[in-house]
């Protein structure tokens, strides 16, 4: 074998140098910069070391899916090209994938449904590709609002799902995703999901690494499956196809496959607390009342606390930052001494209650809600006020406020 | 791949498994001149498969596999039907991922080689189904011509979707009957191969697999002159000798017989002008080589 050389402290052919990623991302310098969501993306993916990255427009990801296109253009990205569909975006970027590249690519609700084939598939086959969700509306009639439906449907691909609150975690995230996902024991799929438009669309103070400094590119040799490059002996895979074969062994070797894909998400666990500082952030978990909520709802939630502590109402929150690997054990300890959960969620069937219902002891303690979907803005006020009236707290009717 | 890459250790070369060594000892990697006539006399990269017995999709395989320029640096793409059967055996890294996204596959795969690898040949060969090719993925299939992306295009037309049980394909003749066809196929022929010419391919060939010297001779002109140029499709008559009612000894006579100068699949080709002209170039080096070797092993005699 020959020597593997460290190719830290090197540059890349635009002048980046390679940084070790725990540095990079936790001791390089940062400047307060002041961005919308679609150009934090960008700034992530120029320090990422990408290969390949393909694109097709839907609102609200287009933007960010064509200013990496510019960064292509100026070779910071190996390769880059628009496909037909999102079906073949996600083809093409698991060819790529297979062919060792670190790949990138962006969609968005309904492209999110169209492509979904791809994602198991994806999984399965061992493949670190990662994909930025900005959520919006899947269902008719049409909506191009931010809606967190199609996150429920990923939930059970097998791929790694992590959700966004801020432009600030997706600028650190995209570039953590790619460390969790590519590590040998885990070595699967990331959906990096945020509430599209509320995320993509403002303005926001974002503090950057400095854009001379990069990721470490990716090795596609240290994956837990061949790399299609016949740079390593080919051999034949089996003596009998799988598929079609209705034996024990056969049905016994997708079993324990699809085991190993879900094996492979608990071991994702560890690597994700060491990069996220942990699966999940919280406050005030002594209190009687808590909000659990991802993406955008924290920042809401978040408010309604402060409001409520206005009225003398003591609250805690649980910040989910994780959705696979699921945080069961911490989301149990934190919310252990909480008499109500409240689940704010932007969609209309409550798919992160139903999973906090499902891990903790007296499950009835979960109020699921408040719930707005179709893209609507979720006030603080609807929060306290769903709070207040199951504590049997007097509230203003919302509906008739300014009337 | 360099072939000194399946070199096995000395050491452990008797816990090997065999078929390992065999591929080792005596397959055609790195062969220059390798092709069908190697068949049965070196390793080859397809032994086994579980196709019917006479399918004519295995012989095609086998001619196809022999035939490939450079297979320690080609790397396949197939797609979900009877050919996914076979791609387990195929000793070239090979892909199998869904059903009719192949060519979408091989772009982001064959962008990647080259990313990776911008100084070195790394081929890439799709080989699927009719059903794959023109119906499910046409629409992959033909972006990827539109794009230009440098690989081969292969689809096994078998004029049916074999392997969930003879429904109707796009390629199935008007007038067959068949399953989800009850009253006869209504619509024509899909016509894929001149599709394939007005859509940026740079060579295209419509024919049968029942002379190996033609598939080697169509294989190679594909691989070499996508490697160089751009898109290349190869249509190749595999009869499903199980969905139309003939005997496993069959399959060999229903391809001549469906080649003949009036019917489906008479020899048909097309070569863009900067195809041709490389194909001529690839000849007259051929030809310097040849010859350089020949007076090389006079002189060898002489000596
Ligand atoms: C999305 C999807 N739809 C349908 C199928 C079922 N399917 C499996 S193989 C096949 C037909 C394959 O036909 P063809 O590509 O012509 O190849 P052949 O089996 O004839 O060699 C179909 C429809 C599938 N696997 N995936
Ligand atoms: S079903 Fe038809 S195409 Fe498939 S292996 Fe059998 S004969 Fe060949």
């Amino acid at each position: 074998m020959a020597e593997i050389k460290s190719v830290i402290g090197t540059q890349n052919k635009k002048g980046q140098t390679y940084t070790d990623a725990w540095k990079l991302l936790n001791e390089a310098p940062r400047t307060p910069s002041f961005f919308t969501g679609s150009e934090v993306i960008k700034e992530a993916i120029r320090r990422a070391s990408c290969d390949v990255m393909i694109a097709y427009p839907i609102t609200p990801q287009s933007e960010a899916a064509a200013l990496i296109g510019e960064l292509f253009a100026e070779g910071y990205v190996g390769d880059y090209f628009r496909g037909e569909s999102e079906f073949a975006v996600m083809s093409q970027c698991a060819g790529a994938a297979f062919g060792g590249a670190r790949v990138f690519t962006t969609t968005a609700g309904p492209g999110t449904m169209r492509a979904m084939e791809n994602f198991p598939m994806w999984a399965g086959a061992r493949l670190p590709i990662q994909m930025i969700v900005t959520c919006r509306g899947i269902n008719s009639p049409l909506s191009i609002q931010p809606d967190t439906l199609e996150i429920a449907y990923l939930l059970n691909t097998g791929m790694l799902v992590w959700h966004a609150e801020t432009a600030q975690d997706f600028f650190d995230w995209i570039l953590k995703g790619y460390m969790v996902s590519e590590e040998p024991d885990v070595h699967l799929p990331l959906a990096l999901c945020c509430d599209g438009f509320f995320v993509t669309h403002t303005k926001d103070v974002v503090n950057l690494t400095p854009a001379d400094m990069c990721l470490p590119p990716y090795d596609p040799y240290r994956s837990p499956v061949p790399c299609m490059d016949m740079e390593c002996p080919p051999v034949r895979m089996m003596r009998d196809p799988f598929v079609m074969k209705s034996n024990y062994i056969s049905y016994a070797t997708h079993a324990s496959w699809q085991q190993e894909i879900w094996a492979a998400v608990e071991r994702s666990r560890k690597h994700s607390i060491h990069w996220l500082n942990g699966l999940i952030d919280t406050e005030n978990t002594d209190a009687d009342i808590m909000i659990v909520s991802s993406g955008t709802a924290v920042s809401q939630g978040r408010e309604a606390i402060r409001m409520l502590e206005d009225e003398g109402v003591r609250c805690g929150l649980v910040k989910v930052k994780t959705l696979r690997p699921w945080p069961e054990e911490e989301i149990r300890e934190a919310t252990k001494n909480a008499k109500h959960i409240f689940v704010p969620e932007f969609n209309v069937t409550g798919w992160l209650a139903k999973e906090i219902r499902a891990t903790i002891p007296n499950p009835h303690r979960v109020h699921a809600g408040p719930h707005v979907c179709g893209g609507m803005t979720m006030p603080p006020e609807i929060i306290v006020s769903e709070i207040k009236t199951a504590l049997g707290m007097k509230t203003l009717s919302l509906a008739g406020r300014g009337s | 791949m360099s072939k000194e890459r399946i070199q096995i250790s000395e050491a452990l070369y008797d816990i090997m498994p065999s078929d390992y060594q065999d591929l080792v000892k005596s397959a055609t990697y790195g062969k220059e001149d390798r092709g069908w006539k190697d068949i049965g006399t070196s390793k080859e990269l397809i032994e086994q498969h579980s196709l019917c017995a006479g399918c004519p999709e295995s012989m095609a395989f086998r001619y196809i596999l022999a035939s490939l320029p450079n297979p320690e640096d080609t790397v396949m793409v197939g797609s979900t039907g009877c050919t996914s059967l076979v791609f387990p055996m195929v000793a070239v890294h090979n892909i199998h991922s869904l059903f009719g996204n192949q060519n979408a596959i091989a772009s982001g795969l064959k962008r990647a080689l080259s990313v990776r690898f911008p100084d070195r040949v790394k081929d890439v060969v799709v080989l699927a189904g009719d059903g794959a090719t023109v119906d499910i993925g046409l629409d992959m299939t033909l972006q990827a011509w539109f794009r230009q992306e440098k690989f081969t295009t292969i689809c096994f037309d078998n004029e049916l979707y074999a392997n969930t049980g003879g429904q109707e394909s796009g390629l199935m003749q008007k007038g067959f009957v068949a399953k989800m066809a009850p009253v006869g196929k209504l619509f024509d022929k899909v016509r894929l191969p001149e599709i394939a010419r007005e859509s940026g391919c740079h060579y295209v060939v419509n024919c049968t697999v029942s002379k190996p010297s033609l598939v080697e001779k169509v294989i190679r002109n594909a691989v070499h002159i996508a490697r160089e140029i751009g898109p290349t499709y190869l249509q190749l008559y595999t009869p499903c000798i199980l969905e139309i009612g003939k005997n496993s000894m069959e399959g060999l006579q229903e391809m001549r017989d469906s080649e003949k100068p009036a019917e489906r699949f008479a020899y048909k080709e097309y070569i863009s002008e900067p195809a041709k002209q490389l194909l001529t170039e690839l000849a007259a080096k051929d030809k310097e080589r040849k010859a350089a070797a020949k007076q090389l092993a006079a002189q060898a005699q002489a000596n």
